[in-house]
């Protein structure tokens, strides 16, 4: 479980979190959502270390990350997989470079067991035989597989995946998304999901925490998040006409 | 910086790194640096031998010796570091920021990896490794551009000109070119990386960040070779 208490984060005078409380459930896909600007990316970063915040502290388990040295943080940093918005895949390096690159780094498995582990994680992803691609070869879809691939190597405890669709069609956005939920659920990650995609909110999200003007404004089940009927969340969920009027007229085929 | 030198996660990987990066600067460089030293020795050559011949008081051999003394001390380590500023800077410094902007540097960041130790240390031994052998070459280079020059334009012979080489060697005057080299090959890749390892912002601020890499390391490379002169010479 991840617990984060009262992060407060300003760049230049300008506060972006004004003092976010939430709780991550242990096992579940759990989603920030929020217009652009509302902070979930600044929120995202806060949690993984990548932003120290002004005020506030991060709870992994009960570890506190925020009053940990540099050291210390490493090792917890090491429990953690992250998907990036624009993937982060090393340009240089091959798909299989990239995956196997934490492999290298911080185990000491054998090669044999590294090119297995690689293996399995691309099959995982529904990537076999892409090892010797290089980053620039792959379309936006398979990059973000191989983004996930990376994230996973190392049996992490927790996944972050920060805007997972950007940049996707809507069916290669519903293949990642359903890859996520399954990853989590196979492995009992805890995993927080950055987004601002309704069919994520409604496909993969056990738990949704609505970030408005960088605090909390709403916290519940994707099943409570359509009883909602006013408010900044209504306008969010049904922010076009489109899905507004889709709505009134279950409303009314209800009665 | 600190953490740039601090303990590695894994030796292997940083020596891999870090020759990778060797091999990136020495053989990327070499032919920019072997055709620059060489026409810095010819051209040398030649305006000596013209000062000489028209106060024809020294002998046609001293320029020999006096091309040997201005490569080692001067010419080599300095052009070459400028050279290098201009290369390996603007690279190191694109590199750096096209990795910072596309969060590849915070990818590292979240596996655990030391960022600083692992993207910068082995740039900067990289750098304090290569450039002193890339000195050593255009002095050798830049003597035979002497000779070539000289020869060719029938101001001295082969043999008075290695006379001259030869003559009044002082293995001091190597000593001075190898802490300049080692000096110049930390400043240009320390520089660099700082400017590549702190860009915020977009391909604009890459850009600029390559410019202030090249300018500064280049400012601090003619500062540095100035009080090292004045201190050792």
């Amino acid at each position: 479980m991840i617990e984060i208490k009262n992060i407060k984060k300003s760049f230049g005078g300008t506060p972006v979190l004004k003092g976010v409380s939430a709780t991550f459930e242990a096992g579940k896909c759990n989603l920030i959502i929020g217009k652009s600007g509302s902070g979930k990316t600044v929120t995202l970063k806060c949690m993984v270390g990548l932003l120290e915040p002004d005020e506030g502290y991060i709870l992994f388990d009960g570890r506190n990350i925020t009053e940990m040295a540099f050291t210390e943080r490493k090792e917890v940093r090491k429990e953690i997989g992250m998907l990036f918005q624009g993937t982060a895949l090393f340009d240089s390096l091959s798909v299989e470079e990239n995956i196997k690159f934490p492999l290298d780094m911080f185990t000491k498995m054998s090669v044999e067991e590294k090119k297995e582990r690689v293996n399995f994680c691309l099959e995982r992803v529904n990537l076999p035989n892409t090892n010797k691609k290089y980053p620039g070869e792959l379309s936006g879809g398979m990059k973000k597989r191989v983004g996930i691939a990376r994230a996973i190597v190392m049996n992490p405890k927790y996944l972050f995946c920060d805007e997972p669709n950007s940049g996707l069609d809507p069916k290669t956005s519903i293949v990642i998304d359903e890859l996520i939920k399954e990853i989590t659920e196979e492995y009992n990650i805890t995993t927080v999901v950055n987004t601002h995609d309704m069919n994520s909110v409604m496909g993969i999200g056990d738990k949704v925490v609505f970030l408005h003007q960088g605090l909390k404004y709403w916290e519940g089940t994707h099943k409570e998040i359509l009883k909602i009927t006013d408010g900044e969340l209504f306008d969010f969920i049904f922010a076009s006409d489109f899905l507004k009027d889709l709505r009134l007229r279950a409303h009314f085929d209800d009665k | 910086m600190y953490r740039a030198f601090s303990k590695p996660e894994k030796a292997a990987m940083y020596w891999k790194e870090t020759f990778r990066q060797a091999a990136g600067i020495g053989v990327g460089s070499l032919p920019i640096i072997a055709l620059v030293s060489t026409f810095i020795g010819a051209v040398s050559a030649v305006q000596f031998a013209y000062q000489f011949s028209s106060l024809n008081l020294v002998p046609m051999w001293w320029i020999g010796s006096v091309v040997r003394k201005a490569m080692i001390l001067e010419l080599a380590p300095t052009i070459s570091a400028l050279l290098l500023a201009g290369k390996v800077g603007s690279n190191i410094a694109s590199e750096l920021g096209t990795m910072r902007i596309s969060e590849q540097i915070d990818a590292y960041e979240i596996m655990g990896v030391n960022t600083p130790a692992y993207l910068v240390g082995p740039k900067i031994a990289a750098a304090i490794f290569v450039v002193p052998m890339l000195v050593i070459i255009a002095v050798f280079l830049g003597i035979l551009g002497g000779w070539g020059a000289g020869v060719g334009g029938h101001f001295y012979t082969t043999a008075e000109y290695f006379k001259g080489v030869t003559d009044g060697f002082k293995s001091y005057d190597v000593v001075v070119m190898m802490v300049k080299s080692l000096l110049f090959g930390f400043i240009i890749s320390s520089v660099s990386c700082y400017y590549g390892f702190t860009v915020t912002g977009g391909a604009v601020e890459i850009g600029e960040s390559s410019t202030k890499a090249v300018v500064y390391s280049s400012i601090v490379v003619v500062i540095v070779n100035f009080v090292v002169a004045f201190l050792l010479l």
